[in-house]
Formats: structure tokens, sequence, C-alpha cells
């Protein structure tokens, strides 16, 4: 091994020589280290940066980390192991006697890092590239001009081949000595590229350009204005259809619920808290029996989910609601006592402080889209709110089931009258809006803290949804949710999240006055109701 | 249907009752000897007055839910409105006592470098105009709100969600610093009023037979008003009011006046309450805590405004009395409560002993009042 080692070396100082033999730009810059003085140290990295010698990536980084020293006017440098390096010759050398190390400054530094960015620029490795023409594209050195350029001829990779591009266009639009014609086409890169950065650059023309390259670039600058706040609203009504989601599936059990029996369930919220508890419970059962499970946890939680919160929704009916029947506000205050006391005993159970629910790894990270990044989790219960609406929506189109509960929750009599045994299909729904509610948990634990508290952050929005959108019908329901969802987040940027919020609960309150049965009100000959 | 006397046998039951705590409480405090069992300990005495409070604002929804039918979860915003122009008074009168030692701003607003002080801080330093603000501002507000919602006729269920939806509201903006209130803090460190400092035993004794003689004021006027021919009208409503609407009457002028009136009680209620506690913060703006109050008028008695009272005392008593011993069964209890009150005893302590009373066969009376429904009419 020892010899096969000795060999490379011998191979490595042979080719070291070999390139030293012809004296080149890189052995015209070593000496000046040397010098002991900063404007000579900035000018031999910039030669040493530019000769492309295979030992000048080293001597620079040597530098940067205070490894290149010098002895009686030769420059040597310690590589990582510590062995003591001729620069000039690559070959390993015994430590001579008075080494100092190369002093640097700010000005050095910077010159280092343009030069890393400028060498690196020819790196095999395509991420390393493109991290190396980000940093010039900061520095905007002109030193790493002739570097560039090689790269732009021989990249291959597109994305890369654009950033050197804009590393390029960056450097020109900065230097007063390039041609008229290079500046306007750099401008014209810059406008596609189209992002921060580029809008920096292009409004901090440096002085004394001419007029029609700086109105060429105010043009552009205003061009990537538009583009940026296009992007950032629709970045904005993302996020609003994610919150939206978020409030639909919280808010759909209760339209359910509120559709057939004209009952506000106070305990809803607490519905969407022993979902998410399922799911707790779920993974911790996973954690300690079948960990190779853990990524399928939320699908297992799911079904879970639905019959528990759907099995305390059908108790809670056949105890306590079902003797309310007529008596809505007092239905309302039975079942927020109701929530207390699930609140409470969740609290008791499992403690006051949050329970930690684990993300699987397909749900984490996220997807870049055209300068929008979207987490993998509100894709994904943006997804689910709409799988969750459609089958819901499919249920009550297309069941006998859903055919009572409209039946139902249009005339309560007449369903009656004809055959309909209502208070059977009240009992159901009311399962069926907590079961969904359970469902709406196992997403909810996702995005937010499980604690016995979670229900209630939700149940004002909750009614907000409902009511706005209207009763007995879903789809008043998602068009509330996403109405309220975007227009908070649309709010956002210009009042602020809380006085979004309370702008919002005005305008509800205020629209509630005009369409005081909802946007999609069901249409019938009553009095009162 | 002939009017009912303004003061019949119950009024004058409950009047005498509060007569009664007004003079034997500040009595026990001074009179009996510390450690004697009728001593009432000076920490007691604002307690007591904190329940009186309760005791007012729950009189003040059962005029409104017990005889108008309006179910408000909202009423814990016109208490914390009366409390929070009361605490800017007190405020005021820190004067230079504060941390910051600043004639004019309160500590908070030097905190937040503000150099003057908001449009809506002038004057409270007046007595006079800050108890103004206390009626005023809370009945505004339930007028604004009342008469949006009582022109377009929302009742019932969407009523009481707006409701919360309003003190939802107040509370997030409250909580802002920029609303010049104090923000997550609220008002406190209050040093005196009208000259007596708070924290002197007999400042409190005072406060207390004031919140008494308030509840006391409080309860007559609601007797007026339910006993007058407005109240009939109101209960009208309350049972059928579609059918009064017919009958020629303005149901929405009838909600309006009864909604504000009762906000203005309110804010009495929050105005005595915060010199007592020593702190309004925005959190009494909760919505839990406004639906707490109405169970305080379920448990004693719905549309029986003693009931009120009662109820108020017996569940404020019993929570003091819970979170000593058992704190972690309160919820429990309060919950339990709920749903035991709606389901078994739908008239309350008062209605349940009325059944009582009248099924031993001691006193024979006519048909009671019909339940309160707002029955779905298809």
């Amino acid at each position: 091994m020892t010899s096969l080692r000795s060999i490379l070396q011998a191979f490595v100082l042979l080719i070291g020589m070999a390139s030293a033999a012809m004296a080149g730009p890189y052995e015209d810059a070593l000496p000046k280290f040397a010098a002991d003085s900063y404007a000579d140290t900035e000018a031999a990295v910039s030669g040493v940066a530019g000769s492309g010698h295979p030992l000048a990536l080293n001597v620079v980084e040597a530098l940067r980390d205070g490894r290149l020293l010098v002895a009686a006017g030769r420059v040597y440098l310690r590589d990582v192991s510590g062995r003591l390096i001729d620069a000039a010759t690559g070959g390993a050398v015994e430590p001579a006697a008075g080494l100092k190390p190369v002093r640097v400054n700010n000005r050095v530094r910077r010159a280092i890092e343009a030069a890393l960015g400028g060498m690196t620029l020819l790196s095999p490795d395509a991420g390393a590239r493109l991290e190396a023409a980000r940093a010039v594209f900061r520095s905007r050195d002109a030193a790493a001009l002739p570097v560039l350029e090689k790269a732009i001829a021989q990249e291959s990779a597109v994305a890369v081949r654009d950033a050197l591009e804009g590393a390029r266009a960056a450097i020109l639009l900065s230097r007063p000595d390039a041609s008229s014609s290079e500046r306007l086409a750099a401008i014209e890169t810059l406008h596609i590229r189209g992002d921060q950065d580029a809008l920096a650059l292009l409004t901090t023309l440096p002085p004394g350009a001419p007029s029609d390259i700086a109105e060429a670039a105010s043009k552009a600058a205003d061009g990537i204005r538009t583009r940026l706040a296009l992007w950032n609203a629709v970045q904005n009504v993302w996020y609003g259809l994610s919150l939206g989601s978020v409030l639909l599936l919280a808010a759909i059990g209760l339209a359910i619920t509120f559709g057939t029996m004209g009952v506000i369930n106070m305990a809803h919220g607490e519905m969407v808290m022993i979902g998410a508890y399922t799911t707790f419970l779920v993974q911790e059962l996973i954690r300690t029996h079948a960990p190779g499970l853990f990524g399928a946890s939320l699908f297992i939680a799911l079904p879970l989910a639905f019959l528990v919160a759907g099995a305390i929704g059908i108790l809670i009916e056949r105890t306590v609601i079902r003797f309310l029947y007529g008596r809505p506000l007092e239905t309302l205050l039975a079942t927020w006592g109701l929530s207390l006391i699930l609140q409470q005993g969740v609290r008791t159970i499992f403690g006051p402080t949050n329970r930690e629910v684990g993300t699987p790894g397909w749900m984490s990270g996220a997807l870049d889209v055209a300068g929008l990044s979207l987490t993998y989790n509100r894709i994904t219960i943006v997804v689910f709110a709409f799988l969750v609406f459609s089958a819901l929506l499919g249920v009550l189109r297309y069941t006998s089931l859903g055919l009572y509960v409209r039946a139902v929750t249009q005339n309560r009599r007449m369903a009656g009258s004809m055959g309909i045994r209502t208070s059977r299909i009240d009992a159901l729904a009311f399962g069926l809006g907590s079961g969904v509610a359970g469902i709406a948990g196992v997403a909810l634990s996702q995005i937010d803290n499980v604690s016995p508290n979670l229900g209630q952050g939700y149940i004002i929005d909750s009614f907000m949804v409902v009511v706005f959108g209207g009763v007995g019908n879903l789809w008043g329901t998602l068009v509330g949710a996403m109405t309220l969802g975007i227009a908070n987040k649309l709010l956002e940027p210009y009042a602020g999240a809380v006085l979004g919020k309370i702008l919002l609960l005005v305008a509800i309150i205020l629209f509630i006055q005009r369409r005081p049965r909802g946007l999609f009100a069901l249409k019938g000959r009553a009095v009162e109701a | 249907m002939t009017n009912q006397p303004l003061l019949d046998r119950q009024s004058i039951v409950v009047l005498a009752l509060l007569a009664a705590v007004a003079i034997l409480v500040p009595a026990l405090n001074i009179l009996a000897a510390p450690g004697s069992v009728l001593h009432v300990s000076d920490h007691l005495v604002p307690l007591f007055g904190k329940y009186i409070c309760f005791a007012l604002l729950a009189l003040s929804v059962d005029l409104i839910w017990g005889f108008c039918g309006i179910l408000s979860l909202g009423h814990g915003a016109f208490f914390a409105l009366g409390g929070y122009a009361m605490g800017m008074y007190l405020m005021r009168q820190i004067g230079p006592r504060g941390v910051y030692s600043d004639p004019v701003l309160p500590d908070f607003m030097v905190f937040l470098n503000w150099k003057e002080l908001p449009w809506f801080w002038h004057g409270f330093d007046w007595l006079p105009l800050a108890a103004l603000m206390v009626l005023l501002v809370p009945g505004a507000l339930a007028f604004i709100f009342g008469w949006f919602a009582f022109r377009s006729r929302v009742t019932g269920v969407y009523l009481s969600i707006i409701t919360q939806a309003m003190t939802f509201a107040l509370m997030l903006a409250f909580f802002r610093n920029d609303m010049g209130f104090g923000g997550n803090n609220g008002l406190t460190d209050f040093k005196d009023i009208l000259g007596f400092p708070l924290q002197a035993a007999s400042t409190r004794i005072g406060l207390f037979v004031l919140s008494v003689a308030a509840l006391a004021g409080g309860y007559l006027l609601c007797r007026w008003v339910v006993s007058s021919k407005f109240g009939k009208v109101l209960v009208a409503v309350r049972d059928a009011e579609s059918r009064t609407r017919f009958l020629g009457y303005r149901v929405e002028h009838y909600k309006l006046a009864v909604f504000t009136l009762s906000a203005m009680l309110a804010g009495v209620a929050g105005a005595l309450y915060v010199p007592q506690v020593g702190i309004i913060n925005p959190s009494e703006f909760a919505p839990a805590n406004s639906i707490e109050v109405v169970i305080w008028v379920a448990v004693g008695g719905r549309g029986t405004l003693a009931g009120a009272i009662l109820g108020a005392l017996v569940v404020n008593a019993g929570k003091t009395w819970f979170t000593g011993v058992l704190p972690e069964f309160w919820l429990f209890a309060l919950g339990g409560l709920f749903v035991f009150v709606t389901l078994l005893m739908p008239r309350g302590i008062l209605g349940a002993a009325k059944d009582i009373w009248e099924r031993s066969g001691r006193r024979l009376r006519p048909a009671r009042v019909p339940e309160a429904t707002a029955q779905a009419a298809e």
C-alpha cells in the first residue's frame, strides 16, 4: 500500500514539475505573495486564479484559510493533513525556517471570494458551478469575466448556463468600459431573469451611464417589478388557497350538521382535535411496534379518526342533542358544555402540552415552481381537502343516505311524512359530520400543534365559513372557505395579519346583514326560521 | 292583560336580600373580630364585589335573552368596553406616579415611545366623562350592531354567531398595541379613584356597596321594563316574532331599544368590575367568557331576572371553590352544568323551585308563562 501511494505521489509531483517547467502567469504571480503588501497579494490572487494552473485552487484556498506561508521569498502551502508543499512545484518539502502566513485584509478576502467563484465555475460538479455562478453574480468581479466566458461556452446544463449568463450580464452592466450593445444585451438577460437581485442591479446602475442604457434599464426594471408583483399575488393566492382548504376541512362537517339540524355544534372543533389525537396515538403505536409503517401512518389514521370521531358524534346526538330538537339555542349551549368536557378530558388523559405528530417523509420538502416554493404538506392538504369535498358531495348526491339527508335539510316534516326516519337521519348525519371533522383533524395535525385547544382555534372560523357560505349546500361551504382564505391572505400584506382578520370579521358581519342566510341560501317559503 | 305591579313579592325579596348583603358584608368585615367564623376578610370583599358585577352582567343578558329571545354570545364585549372606559379614567389618575413618571402619558404609551395622548384619551381624567363613556360606548356599539342586525332580521343562531364574531374581532383589535389601549397587558397598576386609594379596605367596601346599589338599580330598571307594556311586546317578540310584526309592531325597534339598554347595563357592570379586580385586558373579550355568562342565566332561571342574579352568584362561587380545591375538574363541572341545565332543568333553579312549590300544593297559580322557543316554522 505504501509503495502504491508513493508512486501516486511521484506521479502528481511529476505533473506539477511539468507544468512548473513552463514558466507562465502562475509562476509570475506567485512571488507577489511574498512581497508582504496587500496590493501585491491581491494582484497575486487574480494572477493565480486566472492562470488555470492545477495548483491555483489549492493556493487560493490555502490563502483563505491562512495556510499559505512564505519564507525567504518562496511560497509554501500547508495542506489539510499538515504537510508542507512548495507552491511552485507541488512537491512536499521539509519545513523551512522563518515560515510566515500571508496576511489578508477585507479587500484581499473579497478578491479571494471572487477568485474562488471564478475557479469553481469550471468544476465538474454542476451544483458547485451553479453555486459559483451565483457567487459571481453577487460579487460582480470583472476578473471572473474570462473564466465566465469559457464556462458559458462549455456549459451544457440549462439552469447553470442561465445562472452563468446572468452573472456575465451583472458584470457587464456594472462595467463602464463594456460596449453599449453588450450592456443592452446584459439588461435584456437580467430582464428575462426577472428576480429581486436582477431588479436591484438594474436600479443601481453605476453613475455616468449613457442615457439609452439608463432608459433600457429602467424599462426592464419596471417590467420586472410588474412580474414580481404578479408572482407575489400568485403566491398569496396560493397561501389563501391553502388556508381556505384548512377552513374547508374544519367547516365542512359543521355544514352538514348545521344543514340538517339547524344546530351549531360547538363541540365540532373538539371532533377535529380528537382526530388529531387519534393520529398521535396511531403514530405512537407504529413507532413502538412497526416503525416501518411510519410512512403509511396517516393512511391508517384516516379511517380510524373517522370512526372514533363519528362514534363520539353519534353518542352525543343520541344522549344529548336528540332531546333538544326545536331549541337550537339550547343545543348550542349544551354542545358548548360538551366541548368543555371533551377538552378537559383530553387534557387529563394526554396532558396540557403539545403532542408530537410526525410528518411522513413523502410530505416533507418543497416543490419549486417558477419562483414559488410550494411545500408538499400544503399541497397534500389542498388536494386532500378537495378529495374530502368531492367524496362528501358524492355521498350526498348518489347514496340513499345522501338523498334522505337532503330531504330532511330541505323540509323536515315533509321528509318525515314520506317515511324517512328523520331522527335516524339526524344521528347518521351528525356522525358523518363528526367523522369528517375527525378526518380534518388528521390533516390539521400536520400543520398545527396537537393540543387540547386545537379545536377552539378553528371553531369561530368554521362558523364564519358556514354562515357566509349558506346552509344546506356544500358548494356554499367551498366558496365560503376559499373566499375567506384568499381574502385573508390578500389582505395580510396590506393590513397585517391581525387587522386583516378583523376587517374580514367585520365584512362578514356586514355581509350577513345583506344576506342573512348566506351566499347559497336554500330557497323556500318559510316565514321565519 | 293587566300590567304587573312594578314590585311583586319576588322583587321585594330580591331587593331586601340585596340590602341585607350591602349592610352585612361591610359590617362583618369591620365589626366581626378577625378569626371569628363570621368575619369577612379583606380579600373577600372585592371578590364578592366581583360576583355582584357578574350578577349585573347576567341581569343584562337575561333582559334580552329571557324576555326578547335574543341570545347574545357577545355581551362580554360590552362588559369589557365599559371596563376599558373606567380603566382609562383610572389610568389617567395615576399621573406622575407611574414607572416612567410621565405626568400625562400612561406607562405603556411611554414604553411605546408615544409623544402625546391619542385623541380618544382626552378628557378621561374627568370622572363624569368617563362615566358617560361607560354608558355611551357599549350603547353606541350595540345600537349600530343591532340596527344592522335587527333591520335585516338576523335571528336565532345566526345572530348568536355574529355576536361571537363581534367580540372575537374586538378581542383581536384590543390585543394590538397600535389601538392605544395597552395591547396584551391591558390597563393595570391603578392607584386611586376620586382620590381614594384602591388598596384601602374602606375604598373596597365603598365600591362593594356601590356595586350592590347598581345591581339593585339595574334590577329595578329591568323590572320596570318587563312589567311595562313595552315588556309585554318584548315577550310577544320572543314567543312569536312574525305574528307580532303582523300585528303592526315594529319588532326591530323594540329589539334595538332593549339590546342597547342591555349593553349599557353590561357596560356599568364592567366599569364597577375593573377597580375591584385592578386590571382590564383583552382576554375579557374572549368569546368563551360571553358564553359562560349565558350559562349563569340558564342555571338561575331564564326570564326571571332574579334567577340571573342567583345563577351568576352560584356559578361563580362554585368556580372559586372548584378552582381552589379541584382545579382540573372545574371545566368538567362547568361543561356538565351546561348539559345538565339545558337537558334537565330548562327553567333553571328558580323554575325548578317554583315547580316544587306548586306541586306541593301549597299554592295554586294560573298556567305558567309558555316556554320560549325559537321554533322553526317550515
